[in-house]
């Protein structure tokens, strides 16, 4: 049971600049998603933390030591990876048995703490196995399995699920999540899947070019976007992100061709000096709706159906309005019609604005 | 259609690998029939009207235990074997350790570390003799077996280290990782983890190893010169081709007996070697 600190951690492999200035405060107990796109740098913060990689610049604190200088065995961390790397000469129980055989457990004890958490996980029965003889859940299991025996005081994952089929990796998701909860330890979690971020995370971190640009509860992440780069990559569909020119009318429009939006009142004030300026309005796929009669006409507008994917429990309109291009996802009662126009309308209060040049959210 | 395709499966793949294998085998086949062959037939005339030169009617071991009892053969294969055996330890030992280095650990020039190490594989031994056979005369080791076993790494230890350096390479490093963070230490999941995962790889630098060191010629021609010291290569030439007559029996014998251990290893560990060869881990 342990917080994990990372300050002012930096990374570079000779010249390249892969992490950068990393803060972060994982709270014990809590299971912290890093999320971003391939490249960002999550892994190799992760594997710093677990003293794999060595830290440029910056200081590393699991529980209260400073663990910059500690060897990955002395850090007292457990981690899963992505292929798994389970030891292939070994059967199952050796291989869950290893890091207490390190450790120098009794081995009566050792029995015991395989056994039950074999139990746990379902896969008692494999225990006598080679990893080659397992199919690809079951290693997976496995490597958890071994993971967690140890109880150490921090869990690192790194795409744990990601050499997983759709359904399997669902099921896995939310065995995780129940295992978490009643294990109790802090975890970081690694992924690039946005759903898996959600699903998984007390908290998220949305990192890009070895930033991190947003932290916050899944929920917080998705509604309060701090920026354009966080608003497009959680959530799907994507956003949509239509330039907009801000005018005033008696009252702040938010214009582009076939669109003209009233600016909702709260936002009034923040968006007053961009008058005459573009601003990138986003709105979510989920934040339209098919307008009825009674919307007022300034937050409607009129979209071309392209394309009409019906999901059974919703249907995705691609459309376009003007140059741009604009996905709905609406109820399926709506009758749309490829090549036919439909008005849509926005959920005001959902509306979001980002300054083109910083790309920051406007609130 | 499935004619026209008998035939090409012999004309393209029968005929030729029957070509091939009578090719490769004929020697050992020649060798093997001479040593078994009497005098009588031996120096009979090609021309002679009983001559059978592709077969032998009164196969005999007298060449076997001439070779055996009356000159100094098991000798030479005691040394061979001796040398071959200790060379090869060291090589494996130090190939081990520089393959792992230069396949996982990131020091400053390990780059051209690694490349200078292949090209002093590249130096021929007929060139690398002179300048080794002074420094063994310093050394006051000449016609001792430590001429060979420590001038034999100079082309083993190259070679070990870039099959190894390959072979570790195709271990996902993820697998000492964990170990790592499982407890173990850099040098610890290297002995637990990789070296066990690398048998097929080590047993064929090893088997490689063992073989060149059984075969090599020059620098036991070289370094050794009393009789009793010799190695199985260089003792069948030169010891029983005397002035310019050749006993081909006993020659034929002592090739045959030399190159029964080679192939005995090599059939005996051919899954692994291959393994090795391809290079394949699975998880
Ligand atoms: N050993 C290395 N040497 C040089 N550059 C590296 C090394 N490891 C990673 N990088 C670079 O660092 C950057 C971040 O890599 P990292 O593995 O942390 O990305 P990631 O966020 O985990 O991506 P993914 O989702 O693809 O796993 C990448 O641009 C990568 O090319
Ligand atoms: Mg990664």
């Amino acid at each position: 049971m342990a917080q994990v600190v990372l300050k002012d951690l930096n990374k570079k492999f000779d010249e390249v600049h892969v992490v950068k200035d990393v803060n972060l405060h994982v709270r014990d107990k809590e299971f912290l998603v890093l999320v971003g796109p391939s490249g960002c740098g999550k892994s190799t913060t992760l594997r710093m933390v677990a003293g794999l990689e060595e830290i440029t610049s910056g200081e590393i604190h699991i529980g209260d030591r400073l663990v910059n200088d500690l060897p990955p065995k002395d850090r007292d961390i457990a981690m899963v990876f992505q292929n798994y790397a389970l030891y292939p000469h070994m059967t199952v129980y050796d291989n869950m048995a290893f890091g207490l055989k390190m450790r120098k457990f009794p081995k009566a004890e050792i029995e015991t703490r395989v056994k039950e958490t074999a139990t746990l996980l379902g896969i008692q029965d494999l225990l006598k196995r080679k990893p080659r003889q397992l199919s690809g859940g079951q290693r997976q299991r496995v490597a958890v399995g071994r993971a967690i025996v140890r109880h150490p005081q921090v869990f690192l994952f790194d795409e744990p699920l990601s050499n997983l089929d759709a359904k399997l990796r669902v099921q896995m998701r939310v065995e995780l999540k129940r295992l978490h909860d009643r294990l109790e330890t802090t975890a970081i979690y690694v992924t690039h899947d946005q759903v898996e971020a959600m699903t998984l995370g007390d908290r998220v971190v949305v990192m890009k070019d070895g930033l991190v640009h947003q932290v916050g509860e899944p929920l917080e992440v998705y509604s309060k976007p701090r920026n354009k780069f966080v608003a497009g990559f959680i959530g799907s569909p994507a956003m949509n992100f239509i330039d907009t020119t801000i005018s005033d009318a008696g009252g702040l429009y938010a214009e582009t061709t076939g669109m003209r939006v009233k600016v909702p009142a709260d936002r009034v004030s923040r968006l007053a000096p961009y008058k005459g300026k573009t601003v990138t309005l986003g709105i979510r796929p989920e934040d339209l709706r098919e307008a009825a009669g009674s919307d007022p006409h300034d937050l409607v507008f009129e979209a071309l159906v392209e394309v009409v994917e019906p999901l059974g429990s919703e249907i995705l309109l691609d459309t376009t309005v003007g140059t741009h291009t604009v996905v709905a996802r609406v109820d399926p009662t709506v009758r749309a019609k490829h090549h036919q126009k439909i008005r849509l309308a926005f959920i005001p209060h959902r509306i979001h604005f980002f300054d083109n040049r910083t790309e920051e959210a406007i609130v | 259609m499935v004619i026209e395709r008998h035939w090409k499966k012999w004309v393209y793949f029968y005929i030729p690998l029957t070509l091939f294998i009578i090719g490769t085998l004929f020697p050992f086949y020649w060798m093997l029939i001479t040593a078994v062959r009497p005098d009588a037939e031996l120096y009979r005339s090609w021309r002679a009207v009983n001559n059978t030169p592709f077969w032998t009617l009164q196969p005999t071991l007298a060449h076997v235990q001439d070779l055996l009892a009356r000159t100094t053969f098991p000798r030479w294969l005691w040394n061979t074997f001796f040398i071959a055996i200790v060379s090869t330890g060291i090589s494996l030992a130090c190939g081990l350790l520089a393959g792992y280095a230069l396949a996982r650990l990131r020091f400053p020039m390990a780059g051209l570390l690694g490349t200078s190490i292949f090209v002093t594989y590249l130096v021929p031994p007929t060139l690398l003799f002179i300048p080794l056979a002074d420094i063994v005369r310093n050394f006051h080791l000449g016609n001792t077996p430590w001429a060979l076993i420590l001038t034999y790494p100079t082309f083993l230890i190259p070679f070990c280290t870039w099959l190894l350096m390959g072979y570790f390479k195709t271990i996902p490093k993820e697998l000492e990782e964990c170990a790592r963070i499982d407890g173990a230490s850099r040098f610890g999941a290297m002995v637990r983890i990789i070296f066990p995962i690398a048998v097929p790889g080590i047993l064929s630098a090893g088997i490689f190893a063992f073989t060149l060191s059984w075969n090599e010629f020059i620098y036991a021609l070289i370094f050794l010169s009393s009789p009793e010291r010799k190695t199985v290569p260089v003792g069948v030439v030169s010891e029983l081709i005397r002035g310019d007559i050749y006993f081909w029996g006993q020659l034929m014998a002592g090739a045959l007996l030399g190159s029964v251990p080679v192939a005995f290893i090599y059939s005996f560990f051919v899954e692994h070697y291959v393994a090795g060869l391809t290079g394949s881990v699975k998880g």
